[in-house]
């Protein structure tokens, strides 16, 4: 019997990793090699498509991989956002350092969350996980002392410099996207990625063999919530204001799933693909207010009807492009 | 005479795996053919085949010499072919009235009707308001059967009639077999019980991993043949009779 | 006590039309697995069409009251095309096993009729004029005064209900309906047309999407950015009476509604939270709903 090997990588993907890890390298210097007066927009741009992209991937990694379709991601967002703000006003805790532990505590969160979201299936789990972030969503607007319905300021930074607040803010928005893809990318190339995978595609299948399939969907439930959670601290640790109906609407989830879908789902390309061209869209088109959105949402409908897989999906199989190669190829 | 039904060179896959190496089959009017074989010899795959559940190519199928190969299921039931499948798969959250209405979507006129179905099978009538799911096994086969004559077929395959059913019961399922087939209507049965295929069918074909090692009258051949090709043994015979 | 007794009949009338959001999104459920996601879009696309209606026949024929009334047949006809073409041309494209591609596309769907709606009629709210109907009441012999509107649109989801368990049990359309949810390969087996059955289906779930969206603009105003709240009470609705039963549904959003009206009695800024509360503890403790069916 000849002995059979199972490779991964391909030709392209040591030759893509140099160009990210070159990109990554050039874009922490942007601070420096940024043009003066438009330093400070460069930056907040950046931080604010990395926190889109964090919020997408964990979003793909829920769908696509974990195979739950989710509507309600934004609650942790939202609640990531608010719990930064809580423990730098009230708290006394560096915003800085407030992040991560406000992802963490989302992630946390999402742990009794998931006895009630996982009670629903398919279609059903999507719309009930909406009713949960409309949940977060009430009880932050009636909380009086973050400001109730018109929201508040993240006044913890008093004593730090503008210059120094945007920069730090800026490399921890690029350390969380390095971050998020890493860690997408590791789980999915691990035992537990495979075995999501082997969820995704049969669940009655995958249990028989052995794979624990509540606890593994239970843990991509908490990373994608963790994932959120610090999206929606990063932005709101540049945008400063927070208000109950910005933090957790639902657009984030319209605008993640519209970056998945055209970039691909399933895919961890896909999502870093739908962010830039989302990114290009939003440069030249957004002006147009509601058209705008109305052609977004067409668009999302066209490539999901006659473009399943997406157009970095539509690569991969067309021409077998991977950068980030998860599937395991038999020799 | 041609034949109403035929195959040449049958091909089916589920996704990448073959299931059936190119079959060739034929049965004229009226005849009634069995298809026997162990589990996964390709039975099944031929019947979803031939009434479009499974795709195969144009040319690989010809009713009446006309190719039907890969024609929507609603399309073949309409032509005539109706399937009694395998495990019944009657519809739960239908009554047994209701099943057998089923058998009308297909727009055919012909002799059956839900009157004739109650005659062959009395019992359905005691129980026609009750859910399906609450009859007997046998009495599903039942349903499933006169579901299936409710679309006036012409040619009527029936997928392992004796699959999970007490001796008995399959012997009352058999009972009705001559009944149907008395006016001329033409049937594929697919069993795993040999003796009962031999008795009851004209010729038969004998399945094996896809391929028909085995195909000749019911009469001419012998136990030992059938076995061997059944079993696949290296030494396979070559067909007796006529096709 | 009374107080008590007038809030749970409040709760019930508002029920009543919850239930209409709801039986088309049960109803597209039921026969195809389809989450609708733009299930209270289309209810304010409903509304918008026929306050625009409205207005284009008060333009032309300024002088007859009626003739909205008259016409709404007329109305109930093209929702059913709607539905139809919109089943046939994209969402039957998008069924199937994964439930992903039709959610998305039924989201986009929402954000573009959301969208529409705004260019064409601003954000400022709307109502149809119900020619005194919606303040009009009747008082019981107990003392209670009782709107008349809301009992209207209360009875209308009682026949709608009821009309709908009708034509599943007792129609040919109602079986094949059963049929393709049951087994759809062994229905095309039976010669059904599974992507027409399917349109029947959408377009009978848009006539109840219009009649909804009518109503609501009757009721109260509307403006475009409602939709996902609506969705979100058809949802509950449906969940809490238990999936593959109209009544059920009915049931579902007849307690939403007394929820949600006791809520409002504690504090108006809780009223929907409270509603939100007590569906996710129903689900957790009876997740297949009050009156669950055998899934087919």
């Amino acid at each position: 019997m000849t002995p059979f090997t199972v490779t991964r990588s391909n030709r392209s993907s040591p030759l893509a990793l140099a160009m990210a890890v070159l990109l990554v390298l050039s874009a922490a210097a942007i601070p420096y090699w940024a043009p003066e007066d438009n330093r400070s927009a460069w930056m907040r741009e950046f931080v604010e498509i990395a926190c889109y992209l964090v919020f997408a991937l964990m979003w793909n990694l829920l769908a696509g991989y974990g195979g739950m379709v989710s509507i309600g991601q934004q609650a942790y967002f939202g609640f990531g956002g608010y719990i930064m703000l809580m423990l730098g006003n009230f708290a006394g805790v560096n915003p800085f350092v407030a992040v991560p532990l406000a992802a963490v505590c989302a992630g946390l969160v999402s742990v009794p969350v998931s006895f009630i979201a996982f009670r629903l299936q398919g279609g059903y789990f999507a719309v009930g996980t909406w009713v949960i972030a409309e949940v977060f969503r009430l009880s932050f607007a009636n909380l009086a002392f973050v400001g109730g319905g018109s929201g508040t300021s993240l006044t913890a930074f008093t004593g730090i410099s503008k210059a120094v607040r945007e920069q730090t803010t800026f490399w921890m928005a690029l350390g969380g996207m390095v971050v998020a893809v890493a860690l997408v990318y590791i789980f999915l190339r691990s035992k537990r990625g495979l075995a999501l995978m082997a969820i995704r595609d049969n669940e009655v299948a995958a249990e028989s063999q052995g794979i624990a399939v509540q606890r593994t969907k239970l843990a991509v439930y908490v990373v994608a919530g963790f994932g959120a959670g610090l999206a929606g601290a990063l932005y709101y640790l540049s945008n400063l204001r927070i208000t109950p109906d910005a933090a957790f609407s639902v657009n984030w989830t319209a605008f993640a799933i519209f970056m998945v879908v055209i970039g691909g789902i399933g895919r961890i390309e896909g999502p870093i693909v739908g962010a830039l061209i989302f990114w290009v869209l939003n440069k030249f088109f957004s002006d147009y207010g509601s058209w705008y959105l109305m052609g977004l949402g067409l668009l999302a409908i066209f490539i999901t009807v006659y473009f399943k897989q997406g157009l970095w999906g539509y690569a991969q199989q067309r021409w077998g492009w991977s950068l980030f190669p998860t599937q395991r190829r038999l020799h | 005479m041609s034949a109403l039904l035929q195959t040449h060179g049958l091909t089916a896959f589920y996704g990448d795996a073959q299931a059936l190496f190119g079959i060739d089959f034929s049965i004229n009017q009226g005849e009634l053919v069995a298809i026997i074989g162990a589990n996964g010899a390709g039975k099944s795959t031929f019947m979803k085949a031939v009434t479009g559940l499974v795709r195969t190519r144009a040319q690989q199928i010809e009713w009446n010499g006309q190719p039907i190969g890969g024609m929507p299921p609603a399309d073949i039931v309409k032509l005539g072919i109706a399937l009694v499948p395998e495990g019944r798969r009657l519809f739960p959250s239908l009554s047994v009235e209701e099943n057998l209405l089923m058998g009308e979507c297909a727009g055919r006129t012909g002799r059956w009707n839900l009157n004739r179905v109650y005659e062959l099978f009395p019992i359905l009538n005691e129980k026609r308001w009750q859910p399906s799911t609450s009859l007997s096994g046998g009495q599903q086969q039942m349903v499933a059967i006169g579901r299936a004559l409710m679309s006036n077929p012409l040619l009527l395959l029936c997928d392992e009639l004796s699959l999970g059913l007490a001796p008995i019961v399959i012997k009352e399922i058999y009972s009705a077999l001559p009944r149907i087939c008395a006016e001329g209507m033409t049937a594929i049965i697919v069993e795993q019980d040999v003796s009962k295929a031999r008795e009851v069918s004209s010729r038969l074909y004998c399945f094996q991993e896809g391929t028909v090692p085995l195909h000749g009258a019911s009469s001419a051949l012998t136990a030992e043949q059938i076995s061997q090709a059944y079993f696949g043994m290296p030494d396979k015979p070559a067909g007796a009779g006529a096709v | 006590m009374d107080a008590l007794l007038l809030t749970v009949v409040q709760g019930i009338l508002l029920g009543g039309l919850y239930c209409l959001f709801a039986l088309g999104l049960s109803l597209m459920y039921g026969v195809m697995r389809l989450t609708n996601t733009a299930q209270g879009d289309f209810i304010l696309l409903g509304s918008f069409t026929a306050i625009a209606a409205i207005a284009g026949l008060k333009w032309a024929v300024p002088d007859s009251v009626y003739l909205p009334l008259l016409l709404s047949p007329l109305l109930l006809l093209v929702a059913f095309g709607f539905g139809f073409v919109l089943q046939r041309q994209v969402l039957n494209k998008v069924l199937g096993k994964d439930p992903l591609p039709s959610l998305v596309v039924t989201f986009g769907l929402s954000i573009v009729i959301q969208n529409l709606l705004l260019e064409i009629f601003s954000a400022d709210p709307r109502s149809i004029d119900s020619l005194g109907l919606n303040t009009a009441s009747v008082t019981l012999p107990g003392g209670m005064a009782l709107g008349v509107l809301p009992l209207f649109i209360l009875s209308l989801a009682l026949s709608a209900t009821y009309g709908l368990q009708w034509l599943f049990n007792h129609s040919a359309l109602g079986r094949s309906f059963r049929a393709v949810s049951d087994d759809l390969e062994i229905a095309q087996l039976m010669g059904l047309n599974a992507k027409r059955v399917y349109a029947y289906a959408t377009g009978i779930a848009f006539m109840l999407i219009t009649v909804a969206g009518v109503l609501q603009a009757m009721r109260t105003t509307v403006s475009p950015s409602d939709g996902p709240m609506l969705l979100l009470f058809a949802f509950e609705s449906v969940i809490i009476g238990g999936m593959g039963s109209f009544w059920g549904t009915l049931i579902g959003a007849l307690l939403l509604g007394i929820t949600q009206q006791i809520g409002f009695r504690f504090d108006p800024g809780w009223g929907i939270w409270f509603g939100h509360i007590v569906f996710l503890l129903l689900l957790v403790v009876r997740p297949q709903g009050l009156f669950p069916k055998t899934v087919g």
